[in-house]
């Protein structure tokens, strides 16, 4: 197999592997519409700010990402960029425990006797994008040494390249969930 | 890799990246399994026949299993048919089914030296592999196995108090299919992808056989149907471990309240079902693909209309995502929405039409040879129509609320589902043997196989139907309980005595199978005179599959008995002849 062939295998595996991964938060998010609209004491709360700022925290780290290619095609060192989005990715990170934190001291909580169905769709949400996104913060770290090591190029990045498409479906995937779980 | 290279035994044969090889692994441990669950049909039969009374069949089972009279156990026989269900659907005719023959022939038959990704391929069979020890290591803790039907729905599985299956068993189950589920979708990605990306030369989407464009549809269904299964088991796994109330709600269990709230188990219905009805074209898709393939071939006639047959089978994996609710008429759905699921459910019979017709119309003066792969293809057909008329009366919201959970039910889908897949199973082994293996089976013994497969098989299950009308209700342990079902023990009885022949018959065909891969007649290198290109590779496997390069596709899969040709086959290789039209 060719390089450009095996490349391109690469990718649309990855492309499958996120339909897959889309598949099973859609079968999530109607599992939350059918039981909220059944479910008879449905508990509404108010969205953790951490959520607000997390959600412009991942949006930033995608936006530094499409520096990338330009660096590249400069023949210039993108640690820096990769370096940047992993951090960002960190304090994603961060934020999405704190507002775990904040809904806790609402009250609102995953599981046990002063627990609500809510609560829990919104933190079983969180937790596995979450996990999702565990995955792309081992993909920046690999991609954070090699570029620190220079062995990307306009010509040759696809490892980076495939965690960049995985990590802007990821940003994709929280404003959604985020907006879903706003306005729904 | 393009080239054949050394392999040790390890690289070989345990953990081979070789296309071929997992797919024989895949064949003989979805063999195993189905004995394994073959072996636990016989034995709930036998309860059936004969209820609480003893059996020989009942030492292959642990003492525990029986109570002090020697018969089987109430929660035992409950854990036996799930456990069946489990084995059959999920390891037998998903795996057993679709990875032996997605690996197989995909390579082979699109003209690529392996799959686009041979790592994963492993990966898949040995996540395979893994989840089939926990699955059987089930059988084995002191609760037992999970025995809350191969549906597992909540509340028995959600709590490990409810019955001695929820417990240990249950939790083993859901780690099983979570291995499962991820070896299917590697198996999957890589499916698509190669097919995709890894063509030869001229063969373009529209030469494909149909077995490829089958498994290709099977591979993107499984693809976004099992992740849902995924989430589906997430939230149980919570509700069972972690105390959430996604599927539970006001619940006393021996006396204690529960605080569960709020939660449904139809909620769990949906979620399965968006998965369930999807796997049960997973499962009969390749069967179909490999049918189509088999009866062309040995009608030594074109396959009829091969545009419809590729648009019947995109037409029925897409209606397979809409239809999930006709398994839950009687959940109290909104009767509206019950008569949509009935009219998606009937659509599903235009494109099953549409395939029966082009089976028909291409074995019709056809120059059939009835080998036993044939008369299975042709077994496989006739189950899709028999399962497929009561399917007519299941899709149907008004007649399935009669026959709700009974043996009518139960009688329907061994036909359609599961005869019909086993049969293409069958078929598949039979036709692709000599390329698996460079030697035949043995003839008389495959027609001997066939004739008393498909007696027992239609023995056992069309009574059932009969049942399923006097209201007999499927999943119970006994009927003796109820005068009103008295008369028909003497079918039940019958339906027993076929279920152990037709075990009985297995033996010969695993016999000629094992027999035949070290004793059989060495095969040619295309004994079949068929046309794809797997039988152009030579007799003597080799990893790469063709030793020099690979080969060129001139046209499509099905020109048998062309006129002007001199043989009633040319291989895809074959240029087209000067003023030649392509089919």
């Amino acid at each position: 197999m060719d390089i450009a062939l095996r490349n391109m295998v690469k990718k649309q595996l990855l492309w499958i592997s996120l339909a897959a991964i889309s598949m099973f938060f859609a079968s999530m998010l109607s599992a939350f519409i059918v039981e909220k609209a059944d479910v008879g004491n449905w508990k509404e709360f108010i969205l953790p700010n951490y959520f607000v700022f997390s959600t412009g925290v991942i949006i930033l780290s995608s936006l530094v990402l499409f520096f990338i290619k330009p660096q590249l095609k400069k023949d210039k060192s993108i640690f820096s960029l990769v370096f940047t989005v992993l951090i960002l990715g960190i304090i994603f990170s961060y934020l999405q425990i704190k507002g775990w934190q904040q809904l806790t001291n609402q009250g609102i909580y995953l599981t046990g006797v002063g627990s609500n169905i809510s609560g829990s769709f919104l933190y079983i949400l969180t937790l596995t994008h979450l996990l999702h996104l565990v995955g792309g913060l081992v993909g920046l770290c690999i991609s954070a040494i090699k570029s620190k090591q220079n062995l990307y190029s306009i010509n040759n990045y696809l490892g980076l390249e495939l965690t960049a498409i995985y990590w802007h479906f990821l940003t994709v995937l929280w404003v959604i969930l985020f907006a879903f779980l706003k306005f729904y | 890799m393009s080239e054949h290279h050394k392999e040790n035994f390890i690289t070989k044969y345990i953990f081979s990246m070789d296309h071929k090889m997992i797919a024989k692994q895949f064949l003989l441990t979805g063999m195993f399994m189905a004995v394994v669950g073959m072996l636990m049909s016989a034995i709930f039969r036998v309860q059936l026949a004969n209820p609480g009374e003893t059996s020989i069949l009942y030492n292959l089972l642990p003492s525990t299993w029986l109570n002090d009279a020697g018969g089987l156990n109430p929660d035992k026989y409950l854990a036996l048919v799930t456990m069946h269900g489990t084995i059959l659907v999920f390891w037998v005719l998903t795996a057993g089914l679709s990875g032996t023959f997605a690996n197989f022939l995909i390579p082979l038959q699109i003209g690529a030296r392996d799959m686009a990704s041979g790592f994963l391929n492993m990966l898949s069979y040995w996540f395979f592999f893994i989840a089939t020890v926990v699955l059987l290591s089930s059988l084995f803790v002191e609760s037992g196995p999970a025995s809350g039907g191969w549906t597992i729905y909540p509340p028995l599985s959600a709590l490990p108090q409810a019955i001695p299956g929820s417990g240990t068993g249950m939790t083993l189950w859901l780690i099983s299919i979570t291995l499962f589920v991820v070896g299917s979708l590697l198996g999957g990605l890589n499916y698509i992808v190669t097919i995709l990306n890894l063509r030869t030369i001229g063969m373009t989407m529209q030469r494909l056989p149909l077995t490829v464009w089958a498994l290709l549809i099977t591979a993107i269904l499984g693809v976004l149907s099992f992740p849902v299964l995924l989430s589906c088991g997430l939230l149980l796994v919570f509700d069972r471990s972690f105390g959430t109330s996604f599927y539970l709600s006001d619940i006393i269990i021996n006396g204690e309240v529960l605080h569960n709230e709020g939660g449904s188990p139809i909620l769990f219905e949906h979620l399965f079902w968006f998965l369930g009805h999807p796997e049960v074209y997973i499962i009969l898709l390749p069967a179909l693909g490999i049918v189509s393939e088999v009866i062309s071939v040995n009608s030594r006639k074109p396959i009829f209309g091969y545009k419809a047959m590729v648009g019947a089978l995109l037409l029925i994996a897409f209606l397979s995502f809409i239809v999930w609710g006709h398994h839950m008429f009687m959940t109290g759905m909104n009767p509206f929405l019950g008569s949509v699921f009935t009219f998606t459910t009937l659509l599903i019979a235009i494109p099953s039409a549409v395939k029966v017709f082009n089976y028909l119309a291409t074995l019709w003066r056809g120059n059939i040879r009835f080998t036993p792969a044939m008369l299975f293809a042709i077994g496989t057909v006739s189950a899709f129509i028999t399962g497929g008329l009561t399917g007519i009366i299941l899709g149907d919201s008004a007649l399935d609320i009669n026959v709700h959970d009974t043996y009518f039910v139960v009688g329907h889908f061994h036909i359609v589902m599961g005869l019909s897949a086993i049969y293409g199973m069958f078929a598949g082994v039979y036709h692709w043997f000599p390329k698996m293996y460079g030697r035949m089976m043995n003839k008389n013994l495959g027609y001997i196989h066939f004739w008393g497969t498909f007696i027992c098989a239609y023995g056992v299950f069309f009574p059932m139907h009969f049942l399923g009308l006097a209201g007999l209700p499927r999943r119970y342990y006994s009927n003796s309980a109820f005068p009103m079902f008295d008369g028909l023990s003497d079918i039940n009885s019958l339906i027993t005595f076929f279920a152990l022949a037709g075990a009985i018959v297995q033996a010969i065909f695993l016999f000629n199978f094992f027999y035949s891969i070290f004793k059989g007649t060495k095969a040619s290198q295309n004994p079949w005179k068929s046309n794809t290109l797997e039988w152009t590779t030579p007799v003597e496997r080799i990893h790469g599959n063709w030793p020099g390069e690979l080969p060129v596709v001139k046209r499509w899969a099905y020109d048998y008995s062309k006129p002007g040709a001199e043989e009633d086959f040319i291989l895809q290789t074959e240029p087209l002849k000067d003023g030649e039209i392509e089919h």
